[in-house]
């Protein structure tokens, strides 16, 4: 019984920590179509900055909530306005730009911060489940996560802002005629979703190692769950992040995490063979 | 200054010809030896403070009159973690410097990737750094500790304090996945039980599930065999998850990528390792070392792991072989290294074993405690049994492959 509660708070973690990554990509790309391969260097950034705001005294949350998120979506608007804003609608070449991007802030993390593992230890410490021992921090990020996708399913739904995101995603033209000032809406939205990713590697910090190449490891999970989710950013990511990590948590529990990974992109291959716009496509077409 | 083909023609000949020219008018001219080691991209960690002690092993000889008359001068090249440029420096050491002896790589592919080739060139080749064990080549020195040397120390002890059922999580390449059948065996030998072994790929990140899977298995030892920055993410998700201490772990090869210094005190204290040296050795010899280290580097003088200790160790055997042959010549170096080499230095004796090429060494068992090493106990002249169950360079000595042990 207890060990039934431990596996299903296993599988509750891992599909916040899947839906936490994904979230930043999930309105970069899913709104704007902007592929953005800097993603897991966002998240790297964010880490680094929980880690030295830390450092310098800061009180943990602070570091992890504020200042992970200001910091990164402050880089993510002046890439907005450097860069991608002359390559809206030109996908590919978003993809080479951000790409490049990648390289480059792996190049100035490597040189200014060292090429050395970095990082917190966890707030909180640990509860009992019985005989289990669980950490607090983890369920911690797992309410931050239900908190953050309500909050984004909220705004988009059921907000004016949202409402005209969304309709500058879909007709840009049209919007603009109507009196929306685009440019605005691009660069709002690509700065929240660089602050989201921010706020990621903040929250990650304390879980895992803080380094220059530590984008690697998130950015393919993040896509495959954005792309199985489809164009609903908040409803698609969610349900797909909940469906991977289903399939992926329990073959790493009944085998290995191998086996785990192979059955996460076996399942993502699955979905999109038979939902080829990705699980929104079809199902809650049209929920932000 | 007018540059016909005739004055070209003068002066390329006469730059050509001086090196020749300045060969016989100094005897005294350097003994080369090259240093392969990263000191940028993602293994500089471990190149870094290797090429230091390489350098340190270079002023030692040259503060003892250098060899043979001559000065010892090190080339560094740095393959910035990319095993590419291994091969061509060391096509470039052995081709164009013609050095006498080649030092380097970090990691087990960057070594297979330089040992055929220096062979070829007829260029002495040492490594230095800790592998699985298993290389037989008769141009090839190893002065780093093999799984043999050390689990074999490790496992007893841990199991003697901890309990019977072991479960071990390993790196998913070849370092990993032996050091795992060795520890099987050794814990098999010291009447003990691994009851489940993981691997995991070097890009994960997530433990939460495997830690949940120990929990729930209740063993009463971790043996973790992790490599990398992303594997760090264990001990922090297992000291958040409030584990530590609750179960002992111990580890083949915590702490060579610095891991204690990285993470805190209260998320890795207690594990159990067991290297050829430690930093936090109480011996003359070691604090003399630390002393001279810290003279030449001042305050970048990095910490020095087992890697970096060993790195000196294959200078100074070099240097013992240089010294019996009275040439760099690479048979007679080889032959005298055969012969016996004995180096005394800061992690305790190495001795040369002529049937394997590898080292014995005295290895030191040690608990991280409060973001260091304690060494709790020595084991003198651990021989490599490992490698030498497969590898006899006296009865073939034309053998040139890295074996593949199996333990059990």
């Amino acid at each position: 019984m207890e060990l039934l509660a431990l596996t299903l708070l296993q599988v509750l973690n891992s599909i916040a920590g899947l839906a936490l990554v994904s979230f930043g990509l999930a309105v970069i790309f899913g709104m704007m179509r902007v592929i953005n391969l800097a993603h897991g260097e966002f998240i790297m950034l964010g880490g680094f900055a929980t880690v030295f705001a830390h450092g310098m005294g800061v009180n943990i949350w602070i570091a992890m909530l504020v200042i992970s998120p200001l910091a990164v979506g402050a880089l993510g608007l002046v890439v907005e306005r450097l860069i991608i804003r002359h390559l809206y609608g030109r996908m590919i070449d978003t993809m080479l730009a951000t790409w490049g991007l990648s390289l480059l802030l792996i190049g100035l993390a490597t040189t200014f911060f060292g090429n050395r593992v970095m990082g917190v230890s966890a707030p909180l410490g640990s509860f009992a489940l019985g005989a289990y021992s669980v950490s607090w921090y983890e369920q911690v990020i797992l309410i931050i996560v239900c908190l953050l996708y309500a909050a984004g399913y909220a705004l988009l739904r059921f907000t004016r802002w949202g409402l005209m995101a969304r309709a500058t995603m879909q007709l840009p033209e049209m919007a603009a005629s109507l009196g929306v000032a685009r440019t605005r809406v691009f660069a709002t939205t690509f700065t929240v979703g660089a602050a989201l990713s921010g706020l990621a590697g903040g929250l990650l910090a304390p879980l895992a190692g803080v380094v220059p190449t530590m984008g690697a490891a998130y950015v393919a999970k993040a896509f495959i769950t954005v792309i199985t989710g489809g164009a609903s950013v908040v409803v698609g990511s969610g349900i797909s992040a909940t469906l991977l990590s289903v399939v992926g948590t329990g073959a790493t529990y009944l085998a290995n995490p191998v086996i785990g990974d192979v059955a996460l992109l076996a399942a993502a291959i699955v979905l999109l063979r038979l939902l080829p716009t990705g699980i929104t496509g079809r199902i809650f077409k049209g929920y932000p | 200054m007018t540059l016909n083909r005739r004055t070209f023609l003068q002066s390329t000949a006469a730059t050509l010809a001086f090196p020749v020219a300045a060969r016989h008018a100094f005897a005294a001219d350097p003994i080369k030896i090259a240093g392969i080691l990263d000191q940028s991209g993602g293994l500089d960690i471990y190149g870094q403070p290797m090429l230091a002690c390489l350098e340190l092993a270079v002023d030692d000889l040259n503060a003892a009159g250098g060899l043979l008359g001559r000065p010892v001068q090190l080339v560094k090249y740095d393959p910035q973690s990319n095993v590419q440029y291994y091969t061509q420096f060391a096509t470039e050491a052995a081709v164009k410097e013609k050095v006498a002896a080649v030092f380097g790589n970090t990691t087990s592919a960057a070594r297979e990737a330089m040992r055929p080739l220096l062979r070829r060139y007829q260029t002495p080749y040492f490594s230095p750094a800790l592998y699985e064990g298993g290389v037989c080549d008769r141009n090839a020195f190893l002065t780093g500790s093999t799984p043999a040397q050390t689990i074999e120390r490790l496992m007893p002890y841990a199991l003697q304090h901890s309990g019977k059922k072991v479960y071990v999580i390993a790196a998913d390449y070849n370092y990993g996945q032996i050091s795992a059948d060795w520890i099987k065996k050794y814990t098999r030998s010291s009447g003990g039980e691994v009851i489940a072994t993981e691997f995991f790929p070097l890009d994960v990140t997530d433990f939460g599930t495997t830690i949940k899977k120990i929990q729930a298995a209740k063993p009463d030892l971790v043996v973790t065999v992790l490599v990398g920055g992303n594997h760090m993410s264990f001990y922090r998700q297992w000291a958040a998850a409030g584990m530590l201490g609750k179960i002992p772990m111990a580890s083949t090869c915590f702490g060579v990528g610095n891991e204690h210094k990285v993470l805190r005190p209260a998320e890795c204290e207690g594990i159990l390792t067991a290297y050829g040296y430690m930093q936090e050795l109480k011996t003359p010899e070691n604090a003399d070392f630390l002393n001279r280290l810290s003279a030449k580097f001042g305050d970048k003088t990095p910490y020095v792991n087992e890697m970096a200790a060993a790195t000196w160790y294959a200078a100074m055997h070099w240097a013992n072989g240089v010294k019996a042959a009275k040439t760099t010549d690479r048979m007679a170096v080889i032959k005298a290294l055969e012969a016996g080499s004995v180096v005394n230095g800061p992690g305790g004796k190495s001795t040369l074993d002529a049937a394997t090429h590898h080292c014995r060494m005295d290895v030191h068992l040690g608990q991280v405690k409060g973001g260091a090493f304690d060494v709790i106990q020595s084991f003198p002249q651990q021989p490599p049994s490992d490698t030498a169950a497969v590898c006899d360079l006296i009865k073939r000595p034309n053998e040139n492959r890295q074996y593949v042990i199996t333990a059990n």
